[in-house]
């Protein structure tokens, strides 16, 4: 649309560009995003400062109207993907100035689910919150959490599930974890769309989440803990 | 164009749908993460003591076992080159069930989503998604089914492709969404979106409606946008039966056959024709429809409130349909310009 194109990102200042770029998110502009990032880090600001200004802070006002069932699927999947554009310009820099991560997080469906909908959208909005991911994708047996959770150490382990054919096969994992006496050695959150916090609770998770905007929330809130007793601790 | 179903329509004031395929599989030994479908050919016994169990509670419509029979659902279990028979097998089972009843009962080939996402958003294109649907569609037709049966889907997009699939291979449609999401599909589609295309999808469907999703309360008001939106349209609902809980290793639906039977008769007052229930319903929720529908004289619509007071809570304060209408605007746009 001509009007938009009007815009001129490189004249906004920075302030105002932050803001554009929230908006560019939430309509899932992905070259606009992309352009966003290159300016700002042309002004010198950090990889790190451009991530949570905003990419993060960009997710979070996406996060809070998908939850709120302002936005949906198409939308938010969309905005993940003008996300990822970003993040793909800000990776290798946030590597290279060693920026602080939120927490780690190891995600798949469970054996028998070839459904990752929801599964990859928990996925692009905790990269989007600042958590590093390893996605290991559709149809999980145990053996795949055990073994991505030994060599990532993540903070966090979550699975999902679209059926309820399927659902019961994450006490199986929660149960081995247990048998292997590295239950409580991490976060696991449980999602999909026929589970309900009564479930997660049935089957021994820390929390189930409604969403993805809920699974951050929750994320960020066990980290949170997590900090507050090791400075206890300490 | 008339077929086995707009036939029996024309006979009855309403028809009573089966219950749940997964939920009563279980029951029967199917393992978590197994694909019920595989079932068509290993276990054809039990497929159709599936069926006969919901014959004999009075179901004058049977899905087929065939929900997740497509190529791309179908792969996870290495079977995506086993399309055609597998559906085909499902059609002949609930057809052989069909017609020993002693009445007429139709088989509706059941056509669940792909789990892909199509295009522009997902990389399943149009072409592919509408050639993996006539698949499916050719085996069920092949065995005997008497419509094809959409169940579950959230994409207009994959609703679109689905209608193109049947009319393209001649076959009747009835196709239902499932409004899971504070009312809408899970893609942002209302009931009332779904009323106003159906008419101009590729197969216009004979019926259209609602499963699965979050409860009868919520399912109910989807019907009665639905029906507000399409006062003339045939209108399916096919609700769950209740909240799966976790009880000793299996999913529990809390949802009581009293309970389901107050639901279809809500139902019928909705304006729903085609009522039966999705997971979590038994033979023993269906009799208890039965019974009730034929027990009941059509009453009003039900209001919202009435809605809550018999079957429970909304999932969500709102579905999307009020005046505003168009639903996933964002509040925010580029600005300046």
């Amino acid at each position: 649309m001509a009007e938009e194109d009007d815009i001129i990102l490189s004249e906004l200042d920075d302030e105002e560009l932050v803001q554009q770029m929230h908006d560019d998110l939430y309509d899932g502009l992905k070259d606009e995003i992309v352009e966003g990032v290159n300016i700002l880090l042309g002004r010198g600001w950090t990889p790190y400062d451009v991530l949570t200004k905003a990419l993060v802070e960009g997710m979070r006002i996406v996060g809070i109207d998908f939850r709120d069932g302002i936005l949906f699927v198409p939308e938010v999947l969309l905005a993940a993907n003008a996300m990822k554009a970003g993040m793909g310009v800000l990776k290798p820099l946030l590597a290279e100035t060693g920026a602080p991560r939120l927490g780690t997080m190891v995600i798949g469906t469970v054996k028998g689910d070839i459904h990752d909908i929801g599964k990859n959208l928990v996925s692009m909005m905790m990269e989007g919150a600042g958590f590093e991911v390893y996605d290991l994708g559709i149809n999980n047996p145990v053996e795949n959490y055990l073994e991505a959770i030994e060599k990532h150490q993540p903070d966090i382990l979550g699975m999902s599930a679209l059926l309820t054919t399927t659902m019961p096969y994450m006490k199986v994992v929660i149960d081995t974890m247990k048998e292997k006496g590295i239950r409580d050695d991490y976060v696991v959150l449980v999602g999909g769309a026929p589970l309900n916090e009564e479930f997660g609770k049935a089957i021994g998770a820390d929390a189930y989440c409604r969403d993805a905007a809920v699974a951050v929330e929750t994320a960020k809130s066990f980290m949170a803990r997590k900090h507050n007793r090791a400075i206890a601790a300490g | 164009m008339t077929n086995a179903l707009t036939d029996l329509l024309a006979t009855r004031e309403w028809l009573l749908l089966d219950g749940a395929t997964g939920t009563n599989l279980f029951e029967m030994g199917l393992m978590s993460g197994d694909a019920p479908e595989l079932w068509n050919v290993t276990e054809p016994g039990k497929i159709k003591a599936l069926h006969q169990g919901f014959v004999d509670a009075g179901a004058d419509v049977i899905l087929t076992n065939s929900f997740g029979g497509s190529r791309y659902r179908l792969k996870l279990h290495h079977a995506e080159d086993r399309v055609f028979e597998l559906n085909k097998r499902a059609a002949e089972l609930a057809r052989e069930v069909a017609d020993k009843a002693g009445r007429k009962v139709i088989v509706a080939g059941s056509v669940g989503p792909t789990g892909e996402i199509l295009e522009p958003v997902g990389s399943l294109s149009h072409a592919d998604a509408v050639a993996a649907f006539e698949e499916q569609i050719e085996g069920l037709m092949a065995g005997g089914a008497d419509v094809i049966w959409g169940e579950t889907i959230s994409s207009e997009e994959e609703l679109r492709a689905l209608a193109e699939a049947a009319a393209n291979k001649g076959a009747p449609l009835c196709a239902t969404l499932s409004f899971d999401t504070a009312g809408r599909t899970m893609m942002g589609v209302t009931s009332r979106h779904y009323a106003e295309i159906a008419p101009d999808l590729a197969a216009r469907p004979i019926a259209i409606g609602a499963n699965c999703g979050t409860g009868a309360s919520d399912l109910l008001r989807t019907v009665l946008g639905i029906t507000e939106a399409a006062p003339d349209a045939i209108v399916i609902a096919k609700a769950n039966a209740g909240i799966p809980k976790y009880v000793d290793g299996h999913i529990h639906y809390d949802g009581t056959p009293e309970l389901m039977a107050d639901y279809a008769r809500l139902a019928r007052d909705a304006g729903a024709r085609l009522i039966g229930g999705c997971c979590g319903t038994k033979a023993e929720h269906l009799r208890a429809m039965r019974a009730a529908l034929e027990g009941h004289e059509r009453d009003g619509r039900p209001s919202l409130d009435e809605i809550r007071a018999r079957l429970g809570e909304f999932s969500s304060a709102s579905d999307g349909t009020e005046a505003t209408g168009e639903g996933a605007e964002g509040r925010r746009r580029r600005r300046r310009g």
